[in-house]
């Protein structure tokens, strides 16, 4: 569903077409009361199915995927640890980035009540943090794939490392060109 | 957004709920003799507040350009046109001859169009600190995202008395 006030152009746009619509049934009123409501209900149904089928700027483009470089001589690992995730191992010699998504219910991330998981994510970021010795670890976003494509926009890394279920892998499988593999 | 978007309905969707039941269910006549409407003032606020739709839209499309005095002529400009839609509504409900006493008819015409007067209050609030934040050159062509907000709330604020002028005032 599109919506109508997602943007300053399309909430303008939405005002004169309720303006448009608004003189149509003003128009019918005066002819017959019974026109006028007849007009409303088919003005009123017909900006609902424009709002449920005009297509949303954008939806239909593929996702975009996330390339990162790395420096020469170096190897950068990238890892995704969910909240909860007590240890996660390593390649000896590697630089590393620790990322643990804020994951939050759809409720929670639709009313945005969501510094519980925030809180979440930042006590297993301590502890992984005190206990791989040289990786930086970070919170990153509710969603895991974009958490991924956040982390590397300032690590270029050479792999990334997922701590987290089949669903997680396949989803920054898809929107990341690098070697996504299961720690 | 959609949450946003869901309590105003349901807000406003609970005052029209009254309005149609006094009018359509009780059969109340509208507007009950021997009051009348002043529909020739609120047409002249319908068109200040089309007005200010605009001048808020071509703040928007100026900062997107990059034309940072567009912008600020625009934000003062629909200021200004919402003060005056204010203004003008105060000076409608001291002149109007009736008061929330006087039956079920004043009460929803008051409840219906106060309602939408504390939106629009709301939204001046917003625009006045847009304005102010304008001027301290807080926008730019990239960085605006205030400017857009404010303005999508402002044209909400439109779209809904578009719909109270039809029902409260035409209808």
């Amino acid at each position: 569903m599109r919506n109508p006030l997602r943007s300053e152009g399309e909430a303008y746009r939405l005002l004169w077409i309720v303006v448009g619509g608004a003189a149509v049934i003003i128009a019918a009123a005066f002819i017959n009361t019974w026109l006028g409501v007849a007009v409303a209900v088919i003005a009123f149904g017909a900006l609902g199915w424009w709002l449920m089928h005009e297509p949303v700027p954008g939806a239909a483009e593929p996702p975009p995927v996330v390339t990162s470089e790395t420096p020469p001589g170096t190897h950068r690992v990238l890892v995704v640890a969910p909240p909860g995730t007590e240890t996660v191992s390593v390649p000896d010699g590697a630089e590393v980035l620790v990322v643990v998504p804020a994951l939050s219910s759809t409720s929670e991330a639709l009313t945005g009540a969501v510094d519980d998981r925030r809180d979440d994510a930042e006590t297993t970021a301590a502890a992984l943090g005190s206990r791989l010795d040289g990786a930086r670890v970070e919170v990153g976003a509710d969603d895991p794939a974009l958490a991924v494509e956040d982390a590397l926009r300032v690590f270029g890394a050479d792999e990334v490392l997922v701590a987290g279920d089949d669903g997680m892998l396949e989803a920054i499988r898809e929107r990341v060109a690098l070697p996504v593999s299961r720690v | 957004m959609y949450l946003f978007i869901a309590s105003e309905i349901m807000l406003f969707g609970s005052f029209f709920t009254a309005y149609f039941f006094v009018r359509i269910v009780n059969g109340v006549p509208w507007p009950t003799p021997p009051f009348e409407l002043p529909v020739f003032v609120a047409t002249i606020n319908t068109f200040i507040l089309m007005t200010s739709s605009a001048t808020m839209h071509w703040a928007t499309v100026s900062i997107k350009r990059g034309n940072v005095w567009g912008m600020r002529a625009g934000l003062l400009l629909t200021f200004l046109m919402g003060l005056a839609f204010l203004i003008s509504q105060l000076y409608e409900y001291l002149r109007a001859g009736f008061n929330t006493g006087n039956g079920a008819f004043p009460t929803i015409f008051f409840c219906l169009t106060g309602l939408h007067g504390c939106h629009v209050f709301v939204g001046l609030t917003i625009l006045a600190f847009m304005t102010i934040r304008a001027f301290r050159g807080h926008f730019t062509s990239e960085h605006h995202h205030g400017v857009e907000i404010g303005g999508i709330y402002w044209h909400f604020v439109d779209v809904m008395w578009i719909v109270v002028f039809t029902t409260v005032y035409i209808l």
